[in-house]
């Protein structure tokens, strides 16, 4: 797929972000669409998916240990095809597929349950360890906040990634610079997070999280690295696409009314229009 | 019962017969190899064995990771930091995706002994059989060990097995059947039933002998599989004796006790008596001078069953 048509995919992810949370009325819009170009590049270009097979023995894993993200994956997921899109106006409600946060007993393409931060880069560990017993070429990736690496798990798990030279490993780390109470800086600082998994023996990419292009060759360099995992350090922008929630640490966790939906879908349609 | 062997030792028995036999069984521990005894499973197939360091949380993600693509993991360290270091991990790691992981924990109780209260897992069932999707065994003995931890290996679906650090007496040989969900009665009786489980149950049957000899007659069930529990021969047996004494090596809260006292409060109210720990915590000694202690030998069990007719 090409460059502008990940960022249409990108783009049509993040409307769908939107549309999503406003029945649902409750959920995480900001670091949603800080991660969209990120989850657009994972599931229409990088990663060896089949939607008609979501347990295929030889696909590549995603764990979105960033769980409270769901809307992100649910977009790519429906828009890959993995289930119908008016699953996604179900969101969080009762009796429907969708969870607040990722089920994967309950959804299709779900590879890893999570929503409790910290957990999921031990996950991707452990399926990657599972893949090199095996020896099959699956590679496995991961998504983490900057919030979630103050959860003192993610260090045991990059100690462990390295120990294990998990080369078919990657992880992204979705720096967008604040949490629930505010700058991440502020709540409590992770910086230098790159020298910090540089000390943790990790192969550390800094990328710009919203340049698809870069992204790209990011995840293409990682494959190339032998003997220890990958992050990419992906700076982004909390809210990114929607003017009034871009930086705006209030849109971490709350949905927009029709009204602001209406305004945050005229310019995504907008951007939209402008990739021709 | 001369003989005595540790479920520890059966465990690390039992490893190396999966690793031949299956060569999806994988196991996974927290610089504790020697203690749980998986150390000779690390030996024998070292690519299927991770050390994880001193890092439990971590440890039972991995292994729900593992899980995730197809794997058997073992999950090994002391009861103690496995539930209780670890318990976010199982809980939504594991046990609310369902993940196949086999928690096989080891130290458990206050027969750790010499370590002290900081080391003797008290609660663990407790904590294990509050969550869906969790079995829980507690096996009596190595012979039982054995079959458990094949049992498990079977299973789809987390199970949390729980094992002592304490050489305890050889009570069943290959005859023996443990099946996950059934109780054993090991003894009929007509006056009072002992329902136990790990290394209460020698206790409960050297007391049944002890009570024999006054004319009294002891039922002795073995509760091994405290999750899935096995309603039906436990209402049986009440109903049969018409009192009851739970024996474990663990709080008297959220335990073997409680998981009983579930059942008959609800299906067949019956005299009833709680052996266990006092809701308090172990502390360091030798083991058997613990167990007379904190009230788990088996003159408290003698105490407690004569407690238990008078309320007839």
């Amino acid at each position: 797929m090409s460059i502008v048509d990940l960022k249409r995919k990108a783009n049509l992810i993040r409307q769908d972000i939107i549309t999503m949370l406003v029945p649902a009325k409750a959920g995480h819009p900001g670091g949603s669409l800080s991660a969209a170009d990120i989850v657009a590049t994972l599931y229409f270009k990088e990663m060896r998916i089949n939607p008609q097979e979501p347990n295929w023995a030889d696909r590549d894993r995603f764990v979105l240990s960033k769980g409270h993200a769901a809307p992100v994956l649910y977009a790519a997921l429906a828009e890959k095809g993995y289930f119908p899109k008016d699953e996604l106006l179900g969101l969080r409600q009762t009796g429907r597929m969708l969870q607040g946060h990722p089920d994967m007993k309950r959804t299709p393409g779900v590879d890893m349950s999570s929503g409790s931060l910290g957990q999921g880069l031990s996950v991707a560990n452990g399926m990657a360890l599972a893949g090199k017993l095996d020896k099959k070429d699956y590679r496995v990736y991961v998504l983490l906040g900057d919030g979630e690496v103050a959860e003192g798990q993610v260090w045991e798990a990059a100690m462990a990634a390295a120990h294990y030279k998990l080369d078919n490993l990657t992880a992204i780390l979705d720096y967008n610079g604040l949490q629930i109470d505010g700058p991440t800086d502020s709540v409590m600082s992770s910086a230098p997070l790159a020298d910090k998994w540089r000390a943790f023996c990790w192969n550390v990419i800094e990328v710009d999280g919203h340049d698809i292009e870069a992204l790209e060759k990011a995840f293409a360099e990682a494959k190339q690295v032998k003997g220890k995992p990958t992050i990419l350090i992906a700076k982004t922008v909390k809210g990114k696409g929607v003017s009034f929630m871009e930086n705006q640490v209030g849109w971490h966790g709350s949905a927009p009314n029709a009204e602001q939906a209406e305004q945050a879908l005229k310019e995504l349609r907008e951007e939209g229009l402008s990739l021709g | 019962m001369a003989n005595k062997a540790a479920t520890r030792d059966a465990y690390g028995k039992a490893l190396l017969i999966l690793g031949k036999e299956n060569p999806n069984v994988v196991v996974l521990d927290a610089d504790l190899s020697k203690s749980t005894k998986t150390a000779e499973f690390g030996k024998n197939y070292p690519e299927r064995f991770f050390n994880m360091g001193i890092a439990e949380g971590n440890l039972l993600g991995t292994a729900a990771g593992l899980a995730a693509a197809g794997k058997i993991p073992f999950a090994s360290s002391f009861a103690i930091f496995a539930t209780g270091r670890a318990f976010e991990q199982i809980r939504n790691s594991i046990a609310y995706p369902k993940l196949n992981v086999k928690i096989a924990a080891t130290h458990a109780g206050i027969s750790v002994g010499e370590d002290g209260g900081s080391h003797q897992a008290i609660e663990d069932v407790a904590i294990m059989r509050a969550l869906p999707n969790m079995v829980v065994l507690v096996p009596a003995d190595g012979e039982e060990t054995r079959q458990m931890v094949l049992a498990a290996a079977e299973h789809q679906g987390p199970v949390y097995i729980r094992m002592g650090r304490l050489e305890v007496p050889v009570l069943f040989d290959e005859d023996y059947h443990f099946e996950i969900g059934k109780a054993k009665v090991l003894k009929e009786g007509t006056d009072v039933a002992i329902m136990a489980n790990g290394l209460m149950v020698a206790v409960a049957l050297e007391a049944a002998e002890l009570l024999a000899g006054e004319g009294i007659s002891v039922s002795v069930v073995n509760v091994s599989s405290v999750k899935p529990l096995d309603e039906e021969t436990i209402l049986r047996v009440a109903k049969e004796t018409r009192a009851v004494v739970t024996a474990e090596e663990h709080n008297i809260i959220g335990g073997l006790g409680s998981a009983i006292a579930e059942v008959l409060g609800e299906k067949l109210p019956t005299p009833m008596v709680r052996v266990g720990l006092k809701d308090t915590f172990g502390e360091s000694g030798r083991p058997y001078e613990l167990l007379e202690k904190f009230g788990l030998g088996k003159e408290d069990l003698v105490k407690a069953v004569r407690e238990a007719l008078a309320k007839k």
